[in-house]
């Protein structure tokens, strides 16, 4: 069975058919890349995979279960996590309380235990802190976890998007434009980054992306949107050379 | 690992040189009036200043943590008022002082903190700065209500009604409310007591501080802040808006409702007109000046600028002009970019200096 399986999805802002029966079936542990041109519908497409806004038509199956509808802290705990093409970090918080803010579900105990400082508040803070620096480590910014979020540069902003999103233990992890201002070095590091994060988490990533170097170098299959709509899908080598995909997209 | 240690002990660190600078505080007012120094005229600023600095931190709590925008405050402390000094009214012959004065704060709490949800469930879903608009309107009503409320007891129980007439108390019934004269006497209900309310106050404030202090720095506190980070991604990551910021504004409101009982007990007439909308202000620019999001900020705001125009009376000439010099100096102190940069060299210079000291 499919981990994400999309019919049909479609929404309408206005006259605007943003995205127009948009389908896709994405295997376990896939690495697939959603590409198109400018305003093509990519990030509507992420904002209706998480409940942002709600479709005017379509189903979205999660791992088997329908989550078409349903909110976006109920699509979070049903395993799907985000990045966000314009980086929306707790700006004001530090870089390890970004990545706890991301354990909230995982180690819970009651806003009492906090105030009274009860056993269960150091056991499940510690285990947070424990649990957070290691994901800040496998994005390298261990380092930094004192920081406030905002004072980190850029690429790491975008990295520490990434760790806060892992921290919620999802089934799918939706990547916005993650190489989005990165020079070419960062790039590449941040593909390793990917690379090992889906292997070694078990995770299945859709990435939406406009570097076609990081797109043909890790994405295993992928759709192309124009107009809202899907042009051409499939394995990436065979999806880039398509003559369609050329006049549309890389073309230009 | 170290790292983390470090981080946590840093933010205790912080929150017991809270604790230390309201006990250092204390220690020193009490000295101060032991030998004599402490004028009358200040002496009886000691706790009104106890209550607007608990209504100033947890207004915080709000406005800092939440990043809503509440213009009501004095509604909450109105409430807690009133329903505390009713309560003391009522079993002032039942219940020795300490006791009916500790079930008056919980209560004045608790009907606080009622009014809070009632306002927070229907307000706090919606996006946008509703918040101010229906708090102010709250804060206005509540007083208009209490203004025209009576409030008597007889052997028969609680009367209430809206004219004095209209409470048809038996003979030997007693008034409590008395509309816009509001409720009298409530202090002489405590006058064995007396003496220590400042020392309540302050006990009060260290409650106060402990609740908000542990609770910004714990799982729901983190949740809070990360609504008012960036509410979209708060709910990437499964965190309810709504739930978190009506646990901050409902506990808000219940210490603002504390700090309205320690106001109504340190009086011998309480009116309703205190609580109006320039209230709310004056705490919300304790809020503001001592900085957002900075508690102990909050607590030394208010100290300056509730104390100073008293102490600048002799002055009478230039007493505002003092007073809006302090207000410009601590604006520009907090918020000036660079001031603020200013700041946060000094605070690196000083740590980088504790750390090279460490190191060697
Ligand atoms: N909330 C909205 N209301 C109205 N129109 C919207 C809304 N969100 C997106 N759109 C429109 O939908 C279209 C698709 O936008 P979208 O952001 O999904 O594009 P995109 O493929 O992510 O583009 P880019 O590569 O620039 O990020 C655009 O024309 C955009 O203006
Ligand atoms: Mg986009």
């Amino acid at each position: 069975m499919a981990m994400l399986e999309v019919n049909n999805l479609s929404i309408q802002f206005g006259g605007l058919r943003a995205v127009d029966g948009f389908q896709v079936s994405i295997e376990k542990g896939r690495l697939y890349g959603l590409i198109g041109p400018n305003g093509a519908g990519k990030t509507t497409v992420f904002n209706l995979l998480t409940g942002v806004y709600k479709p005017t038509e379509g189903v979205i199956r999660l791992d088997g279960e329908d989550i078409t509808g349903k909110s976006t802290i109920e699509i979070n705990r049903a395993g799907i996590a985000r990045t966000f093409q314009n980086i929306r970090l707790f700006g004001a918080m530090s870089v390890l309380d970004n990545v706890k803010a991301g354990l909230h579900n995982d180690h819970k105990y009651s806003t009492l235990a906090g105030i009274l400082r009860l056993p269960s508040y150091f056991k499940a803070e510690k285990e947070m802190n424990e649990k957070a620096m290691e994901l800040l480590r496998v994005f390298g910014l261990d380092g930094e976890a004192e920081y406030l979020a905002s004072n980190l540069p850029y690429g790491k902003q975008r990295k520490l998007e990434i760790a806060r999103a892992m921290a919620t233990n999802p089934k799918l992890l939706l990547l916005d434009e993650p190489a989005a201002g990165m020079n070419p070095n960062e790039t590449a590091e941040l593909m390793k980054t990917i690379h090992f994060v889906r292997d070694n988490f078990d995770m299945t990533i859709l990435l939406i992306e406009h570097d076609m170097k990081l797109v043909s170098g890790i994405c295993e299959e992928l759709t192309v949107l124009n107009f809202g709509q899907v042009l051409c899908q499939g394995k990436t080598a065979e999806v880039l050379s398509n003559p369609q995909v050329i006049t549309a997209y890389l073309g230009e | 690992m170290a790292d983390m240690k470090k981080s946590m002990s840093k933010t205790s660190k912080n929150n017991y040189i809270t604790y230390a600078m309201v006990i250092a505080i204390f220690i020193v007012v009490q000295a101060l009036s032991a030998t004599g120094n402490l004028s009358r005229l200040l002496t009886g600023l000691l706790v009104p200043l106890c209550v607007y600095t608990i209504a100033a931190v947890s207004l915080n709590l709000v406005v800092g943590f939440s990043g809503e925008l509440s213009l009501g405050h004095a509604g909450f402390m109105c409430v807690g008022a009133y329903s505390s000094a009713l309560f003391s009214s009522v079993f002032a012959d039942t219940l020795p002082s300490v006791p009916r004065l500790i079930l008056a704060i919980l209560i004045g709490a608790a009907v606080a903190a009622v009014f809070g949800i009632l306002i927070g469930i229907p307000v706090l879903r919606l996006r946008g700065d509703y918040l101010a608009i229906v708090t102010l309107a709250f804060g206005e009503i509540i007083k208009n209500l209490i203004n025209v409320l009576y409030v008597g007891v007889d052997e028969n129980g609680l009367h209430v009604a809206v004219s004095s007439a209209g409470l048809n108390l038996a003979a030997g019934g007693k008034q409590i409310m008395k509309g816009a004269l509001g409720i009298s006497g409530t202090a002489t209900l405590y006058k064995d007591i007396k003496d220590y309310f400042f020392l309540i106050g302050v006990i009060l404030i260290l409650i106060t501080l402990f609740i908000v202090q542990n609770l910004v720095n714990s799982r729901s506190g983190r949740a809070i802040t990360s609504t008012r980070d960036n509410r979209i991604a708060a709910e990437s990551v499964g965190i309810s808006v709504t739930k978190y910021k009506l646990m901050a504004f409902t506990i808000s409101a219940a210490l603002a409702g504390v700090a309205g009982v320690l106001y109504a007990h340190n009086l011998s007439m309480l009116k309703v007109s205190t609580f109006d909308y320039n209230l709310s202000i004056l705490v919300l620019v304790y809020v503001v000046l001592g900085g957002i999001g900075n508690l102990r900020g909050s607590i030394i705001a208010t100290i300056i600028l509730y104390a100073l125009p008293e102490l600048l009376r002799g002055f009478s000439t230039y007493r505002m002009l003092i007073y809006a010099v302090v207000l410009i100096a601590m604006m520009l102190f907090n918020w000036a970019p660079a001031a603020r940069n200013f700041r946060s060299r000094i605070l690196e210079r000083l740590r980088g200096n504790r750390k090279k000291k460490e190191a060697a």
